[in-house]
């Protein structure tokens, strides 16, 4: 494992009000991998996610963006996050534009391309979640899984250094999980650089290059898929994967 | 006789269109101001703001319009009755439509703030590509009630000499002692300018709205 470092948190904080939300959480993120990081709700995973692009501060800490620390006074937060691509639980798009201006505002917007190079890369970008045809769509006429792909495609424009997905699936209906997470199967074997919180396990089997179980605000162990789910070293996450793999009729022992 | 009676009052008509046409942009400017800060300003500026509101609307139109009229008419700013009387009129206006459109910014929901910043837009980007967009149009139908009332609320400017629809009703029904006549020619001007006003943006509100149904 000699690829780089692409985002380093270091002993991040998150406390609201008395609620500690994270507690000294550390995590090495290299360039192409894949971490899937699961947990019980409530453990602060999303609100990790929202910390590591900024869109929560962090109580304290460091984040590092390839070496440079991003938690530093000064630092330019919408170039940190025009670098980490992020895909939210309820798609959050924009929703009085149709799908290709959704990934064209970026483009036009933040990177300042000429609107026929933007509308070109937004189309690639359509393509690349196989939604071309769809371009000329508003939200409200889209699919929640069609929406979904949307938002990752707009997310992929700003050429992220990584990407992080929030739940990207929860919201969905089962029908319509697959597509999504194909999408996400595909960047990852791009060697995409990708974060992602879910409850699915079977993307997290296949899928992951590690696996982080997070639980009560803090990591309780960490491994490659295969190690975690059939050796886990703490009967906490025995206990969760029992559970989950129970709860989607996976009656294979943990 | 009649014609001479009517041709009267409809001049008046102008000086009501043109109070209305100062008065709505005016406050719609100082509404969206302020209902941007009180949305996305700090605790003190929204809270500023708040009580802006409040003061205005917790007051009689002609009672604030008095005042304001004797503020910006006075010996520091000295404006005619008609632009003093418009700018007032829009400045009550404001706190209404600061209200409209506090509701429709916080009705379009911090979602898509969130979903903005994350693609790296700054929040200003944001405010005006992604979150002004939608708001505008959920406050279209609001907004069409307070175009209405302002235009009404017009008349309020009579009490400053301002030569509009009811004052020269007034000056009719006084000289020729026919106030049913006078009045009522008033009242239907009124009526068809409310009217094609809610009509006009009906049809905006139609021409904006976004599609939902599968194409």
């Amino acid at each position: 494992m000699a690829s780089s470092l692409i985002l380093q948190a270091k002993n991040l904080t998150k406390i609201y009000g008395e609620n500690v939300i994270f507690r000294d959480i550390s995590l090495d993120v290299r360039k192409g991998e894949t971490i899937v990081i699961i947990g019980p709700s409530g453990t602060g995973k999303s609100t990790l996610l929202r910390c590591l692009n900024l869109l929560t501060r962090v109580n304290s800490g460091q984040i590092f963006l390839e070496g440079r620390e991003i938690t530093a006074p000064g630092t330019n937060e919408d170039q940190v996050r025009e670098q980490i691509g992020m895909v939210f639980q309820n798609f959050l798009l924009f929703n009085h534009l149709t799908a290709l201006e959704n990934v064209m505002l970026g483009l036009t917007k933040v990177k300042k391309l000429p609107k026929e190079q933007a509308r070109q890369k937004a189309m690639q970008e359509l393509s690349r979640v196989g939604l071309a045809d769809r371009a000329g769509h508003y939200p409200a006429q889209l699919s929640g899984g069609q929406q979904q792909r949307v938002a990752i495609a707009r997310a992929l424009a700003m050429d992220p250094k990584v990407m992080l997905f929030d739940e990207p699936t929860s919201a969905l209906d089962p029908e319509l999980i697959g597509e999504v997470l194909g999408v996400m199967a595909q960047l990852a074997r791009d060697n995409m650089t990708m974060l992602v919180v879910t409850h699915e396990m079977g993307f997290a089997r296949e899928v992951a290059d590690r696996i982080v179980f997070m639980e009560k605000g803090s990591i309780v162990e960490q491994g490659a898929p295969d190690d975690l789910f059939e050796r886990p070293q703490h009967a906490r996450t025995r206990e969760f994967l029992w559970k989950i793999t129970e709860l989607y009729g996976k009656k294979e022992k943990p | 006789m009649l014609s001479n009676f009517l041709s009267y009052i409809v001049q008046g008509t102008g000086v009501t269109i043109a109070v209305t046409l100062i008065a709505l942009p005016f406050g719609l400017l100082i509404g969206l101001l302020l209902a941007l800060l009180y949305n996305y300003g700090n605790r003190w500026v929204a809270r500023s703001a708040g009580i802006y509101s409040l003061l205005m609307r917790g007051v009689p139109p002609i009672v604030l319009l008095f005042i304001l009229y004797f503020i910006l008419s006075g010996r520091l700013i000295n404006l005619s009755p008609f632009w003093a009387g418009s700018l007032s009129l829009g400045l009550v206006s404001s706190a209404y439509q600061m209200e409209i459109l506090r509701g429709a910014l916080a009705a379009v929901g911090a979602g898509q703030m969130t979903a903005a910043r994350a693609i790296g837009l700054t929040r200003l980007q944001a405010i005006r590509y992604v979150i002004l967009p939608q708001a505008i149009r959920l406050a279209i139908p609001p907004w069409s009630n307070e175009a209405s009332i302002v235009l009404k609320d017009s008349s309020l400017v009579y009490a400053l000499g301002v030569p509009e629809i009811l004052r020269r009703a007034q000056q009719l029904s006084a000289t020729t002692g026919q106030p049913f006549l006078a009045f009522g020619a008033a009242a239907l001007i009124y009526f068809c300018l409310v009217f094609l006003t809610n009509r006009a943006l009906d049809y905006l509100a139609e021409k904006t709205k976004l599609p939902t149904q599968p194409v």
